[in-house]
């Protein structure tokens, strides 16, 4: 079964049907590609997942579970992450702080108890510790994307690419199973591409499941286990990327038909 | 003249309490709020009406009217939290007109248009305050305003201050991060409104009387006026707004010219100081103060490994 899956999901927004009965999947310990045109729905169907957006019909399904009605804090708080096409920082806030917000509801000390009520009794010492925990593992992923010398850096004040980064960090920080990545590459030159892509991996090897929307096509061939193509809020293919490299509807929905 | 003075710094630690709470909401949670002296209002009319038609002991009747004044926070609290900016300023505004209406309007209980006298004075360890000995009662006022800084100092400085801090820089990506936003911003209210509450306790208290046209929208705005001039999000440069607006509004009679210069000048004056501060210095005459959460935790766990 996939880890995660929507069925017959629909987004309408007035008239424009934005995503249209759509069935994705994403396997677990896979990275997996979302592609499309512009405006083919891809962030919508993302949005609809992450809790941002609520489908007009249809369901998703995480773990087995349907978490179509959830909000997006809860959805975090399951082990969904994800990154925004148009960056979303805490631009005011530090670098550190950042992802030390990402880790936030987390902070929790694994020793100690997941009661409220004994958590509650342990009072400040369990403070404390939540904060050590918070400390730490913000220090982990900070280091992880070689960050730490920026710590104190304002996220504006961040090169385009390390801010995309940043995002990247904070979201693993949730502690996420699954982690969705809306254009990562969006901005970033062929080298910070190319240290992505090796990121991405190295970021799924630890256990996370990766969903990506990518138009750099030499990333998404590059890295990805499986393809999903959207045009028009519909789902047109779906298969590895030498398939889907050959499929005629997505090479149509490129470059157009070719007889007109 | 002492007296007087002794009376303006009584009007300033009362203001300030109030005033603290209304930058928890405005200031560090980004969420613009017009009622808090419809909160004052809560305060002042629990403990009276406790006090005279409940002989209630103050303490008590301080504690219930702070708890009363939270409780309308939760109650606009929460219908309020899908609303933003300007959307949410309106429903505020709502709110303190109503809130004004029912004391007006609910005589029997708040005596309408009389309003409510004879309020006794509190009394600690056999000692009655009143309004004639100023000095006691700016001494138990200080405590109070330490009490309530330190509170907020004390959140702003936790998980929670960073918490907030997220929230008002980008609602949807601090959702987002897992953090629930509704929480964080009820409980925002519900304590900006308790210290609303306090204070208009202590107004009643002190005055021993209140009366419904008091706690009205301009009331509103002068709190709003003494947070925005000192900064937004610095609890310090709140209570400097407080002192500078509440000498601004009784230089008139401290100055002994309230004969020429009419009360509605006063109305002018927020007025003119909120669009001169939008304008020329929108982050207030000292501006905010940005914690560094990251070294501040780096030097608490640096000390308990110690
Ligand atoms: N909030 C909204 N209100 C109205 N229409 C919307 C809204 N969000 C998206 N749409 C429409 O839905 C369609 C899909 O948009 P979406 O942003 O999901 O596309 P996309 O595949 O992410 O495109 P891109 O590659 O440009 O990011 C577009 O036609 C867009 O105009
Ligand atoms: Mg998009």
């Amino acid at each position: 079964m996939p880890l995660l899956y929507t069925k017959n999901l629909r987004r309408e927004f007035g008239g424009v049907i934005a995503v249209s009965d759509v069935n994705f999947e994403v396997m677990k310990n896979s990275i997996t590609g979302l592609i499309g045109p512009n405006g083919a729905g891809k962030t919508t169907l993302f949005n609809n997942i992450t809790g941002l957006d609520f489908p007009t019909k249809g369901n998703v399904f995480f773990k087995g579970e349907d978490i179509t009605e959830l909000p997006a804090y809860k959805i975090t708080r399951i082990g969904i992450a994800r990154t925004f096409q148009n960056i979303r920082l805490f631009r005011e806030m530090t670098v550190f702080e950042n992802v030390m917000i990402g880790r936030h509801f987390r902070g929790n000390h694994p020793k100690l108890s997941r009661n409220r009520l004994v958590n509650f009794a342990l009072g400040m010492v369990n403070l404390k510790m939540e904060e050590k925990d918070i400390y730490e593992n913000s220090i982990k992923w900070l280091d992880f994307f070689n960050l730490l010398p920026f710590r104190d850096e304002y996220a504006k004040n961040l090169p385009y690419g390390r801010q995309r980064e940043l995002e990247i960090a904070r979201a693993l920080a949730t502690e996420p199973d699954l982690l969705f990545l809306d254009e990562p590459a969006a901005g970033m030159n062929p080298q910070e591409t190319e240290e992505l892509m090796a990121t991405i991996r190295k970021i799924r090897d630890l256990g996370v499941t990766v969903v990506l929307i990518e138009h750099d096509m030499k990333l998404v061939m590059n890295i990805c286990d499986t393809i999903t193509v959207l045009n028009y809020g519909q789902k047109i293919a779906e298969g590895t990327p030498g398939q889907i490299q050959n499929n005629k509807d997505v090479i149509e929905a490129y470059l157009g038909k070719s007889d007109d | 003249m002492l007296d007087f003075i002794l009376l303006i710094v009584i009007y300033i630690i009362i203001y300030s309490i109030s005033s603290l709470g209304l930058n928890l909401i405005v200031g560090y949670t980004g969420m613009l709020s017009l009622c808090q002296a419809a909160f004052m209002g809560i305060g002042a009319y629990s403990t009276a009406v406790l006090m005279t038609a409940g002989h209630m002991d103050f303490w008590l009747a301080l504690l219930s009217s702070g708890a009363i004044a939270a409780l309308c926070g939760i109650l606009i609290g929460i219908p309020t939290l899908r609303l933003r900016g300007d959307y949410l300023a309106i429903a505020t505004l709502g709110f303190g007109e109503i809130v004004k209406n029912v004391i007006l309007n609910w005589d029997s209980v708040t005596k309408g248009p009389m309003g409510i006298n004879g309020i006794p004075g509190p009394s600690l360890f056999g000692y009655t305050f009143t309004s004639m000995e100023k000095l006691p009662w700016l001494f138990l006022l200080l405590f109070f305003l330490a009490a309530t800084y330190m509170l907020i100092r004390v959140m702003i400085r936790s998980r929670v201050g960073r918490a907030l801090e997220a929230i008002r820089e980008d609602e949807i990506a601090a959702s987002a991060m897992g953090i629930n936003i509704a929480k964080y911003k009820v409980g925002v209210f519900t304590t900006g409104a308790f210290c609303g509450g306090l204070a208009g306790s202590f107004f009643a208290a002190y005055s021993q009387s209140v009366a419904p046209l008091t706690f009205d929208f301009m009331m509103s705005i002068m709190i709003l006026c003494m947070v925005v001039l000192g900064g937004l999000g610095n609890s310090f440069a709140t209570v400097i707004g407080t002192v500078l607006i509440v000498i601004a509004s009784e230089l008139p009679r401290l100055l002994g010219i309230s004969h020429i210069i009419p009360a509605q000048m006063n109305q002018i004056l927020f007025g003119f100081i909120l669009v001169f501060m939008m304008i020329y210095r929108p982050q207030g005459i000292i501006g905010r103060i940005k914690l560094n959460y990251g070294k501040m935790m780096k030097d608490e766990i640096l000390h308990m490994e110690r």
